[in-house]
């Protein structure tokens, strides 16, 4: 992190605090109406052969905000999630009609470049997985796949990631280490560092911290508040406590429709229907 | 909606403790109405052992406000409750502390009553703070109600009779005054009086305090600190009128 960014935290530390923290609480409600839209789902629907997944699914996801997906098993968060970077394209039965518009273009008009379009949309899974090679070359991989070959750019870049993702100071000694000696926290965090190396706009995490340790969850949370002035995120969590710490906008899903979605407080202080509180809650319907 | 529910969760246990916050509530609630009923009646009989009892046994109602707060905080760290049940927790420990409150008010009255029963006693035995006493008692009465039902027009109209209260209170103020102008002996006796009905009326601003927090409980909405139209505006979704 450069001198420019911790100066911008300390401002932010001393100054507007409470407003940041506190942001989106009380009489200053956050209103999708009113953000920079990165991402508009427009009447999605999806199929896996004759199973109809995702149903007239319509939503905006905010620049550099946190927008958690949360709903049971096999309500269709996790299927959503993977059509922001094209991921169902590698599932054959899987149909698609309705529209992603990234920054204004439709992710899946004819003629869209699938690898562009993970570069700019970056993903990390439920487990962690890097590849087998050392902890350094996890990093430089995307970018030696782009043709980087400088290898003082290379270096910049994977102290850049390795610090924005908080894992710096625990591997720059072993950076030549193999990955998976390093712990499951550490090991998400690199997947992390990872996706983010190659600098794109969206990140997606599928469950990011559902196989982690408190402390590790903790450290994964500590990094999607700091990635969001940066990152839009959108995170698909079983954790509904976890969806309330770390969100600025929740949707709650069942059998593949969009039940709710508003900021997050209010999902989870005062849900505007039924089916959300019964689900928060707890309680059966 | 309905979503004021405490019961209906995949984790009976959950339910069961919930449930049991909310008797010992109503339980305490029943003890702060009995509190204030017997200090009123005290001070309008002159009854000296009634008035001893009402201050002896506010320990009890402060024994329910801390044994609840420890129940609740146990539901937050154990269930993280969300959405309705949040806020009921929320609701009750606000709830309970104006309980207490109104505990010691009614303790204050009864200490008043005790006072009281030792000077020449007016003919009228006391009849309009009596009177005020019972207003405000019913005030707690419904605001306990409202809770239990968790009914959101009964709390609305609860606190409305609180302005009933207030000119009460001012009345009885005025008619003192007088009577410590016209006559300086009757100074000592006023200045009790002021002192209980000055207790009663704060029960009465405790009751309301209460019904606000009915309404957010059920509503979701944070209506403390406007005028009772908004209230009722904010409450019911309609203007009154």
């Amino acid at each position: 992190m450069d001198g420019t960014d911790t100066m911008s935290q300390q401002t932010t530390l001393t100054h507007g605090m409470g407003d940041k923290l506190f942001e989106g609480m009380n009489r200053t409600k956050l209103d999708i109406a009113r953000e920079d839209i990165c991402v508009e789902v427009k009447d999605l629907n999806l199929y896996y052969g004759q199973d109809h997944a995702l149903k007239n699914v319509t939503m905006q996801i905010a620049r550099h905000r946190v927008t958690a997906f949360i709903g049971p098993s096999g309500c269709g968060k996790s299927t959503l999630l993977r059509c922001f970077n094209r991921m169902n394209d590698l599932i054959d039965i899987c149909r698609i009609n309705g529209e992603i518009m990234l920054d204004g273009s439709n992710i899946y008009d004819r003629g869209v470049d699938v690898a562009e379009l993970r570069r700019r949309v970056g993903m990390v899974f439920q487990k962690p997985n890097p590849f087998p090679k050392s902890i350094y070359e996890n990093i430089a991989y995307g970018l030696r796949l782009q043709g980087v070959k400088d290898r003082k750019v290379l270096d910049e870049v994977v102290e850049r990631a390795l610090k924005r993702a908080a894992l710096w100071d625990e591997v720059k000694d072993r950076l030549n280490e193999n990955a998976f000696g390093l712990s499951g926290g550490q090991q998400q965090r690199l997947v992390i560092a990872r996706a983010i190396a190659i600098e794109p706009e969206v990140l997606l995490l599928d469950e990011p911290a559902s196989a982690l340790d408190p402390i590790s969850t903790a450290k994964i949370e500590e990094l999607i508040y700091e990635l969001k002035d940066q990152y839009t995120i959108a995170i698909v969590t079983h954790n509904m406590q976890q969806a309330a710490r770390v969100s600025d906008y929740t949707a709650y899903m069942y059998m593949g429709e969009l039940i709710e979605f508003d900021d997050t407080l209010s999902i989870f202080t005062n849900p505007a229907r039924k089916a959300t509180e019964d689900y928060i809650t707890g309680r059966y319907g | 909606m309905e979503k004021t529910r405490l019961g209906g969760h995949y984790l009976e246990k959950y339910d069961e403790e919930l449930e049991a916050i909310r008797n010992r509530v109503l339980s305490m609630g029943g003890l702060v109405e009995e509190q204030i009923s017997h200090a009123i009646t005290a001070l309008g009989s002159g009854d000296v052992g009634l008035a001893e009892e009402v201050v002896q046994n506010d320990m009890k109602v402060n024994g329910f406000e801390v044994g609840i707060d420890e129940q609740c905080s146990q539901v937050l760290a154990r269930h993280q409750p969300a959405a309705s049940d949040l806020r009921f927790v929320i609701a009750v420990i606000k709830t309970i502390t104006d309980l207490e409150r109104i505990g010691d008010q009614a303790e204050r009255v009864a200490r008043m009553a005790l006072q009281l029963a030792r000077k020449d006693r007016p003919k009228n035995q006391y009849a309009d703070v009596v009177s005020l006493g019972e207003r405000v008692l019913a005030m707690v009465h419904g605001a306990l109600d409202a809770f239990a039902r968790m009914d959101v027009e009964a709390a609305v109209q609860v606190a409305r009779s609180d302005v009933a209260v207030d000119n009460d209170y001012e009345s009885i103020m005025r008619q003192s005054i007088t009577f410590m102008m016209e006559d300086p002996r009757t100074i000592s006796r006023a200045m009790d009086v002021i002192w209980a009905i000055r207790a009663l009326e704060r029960i009465g601003d405790h009751a309301r305090n209460m019904c606000e927090y009915v309404v957010y409980l059920v509503k979701g909405k944070d209506v403390r600190h406007i005028s009772l139209d908004q209230l009722e505006e904010a409450a019911l979704g309609k203007k009154p009128g």
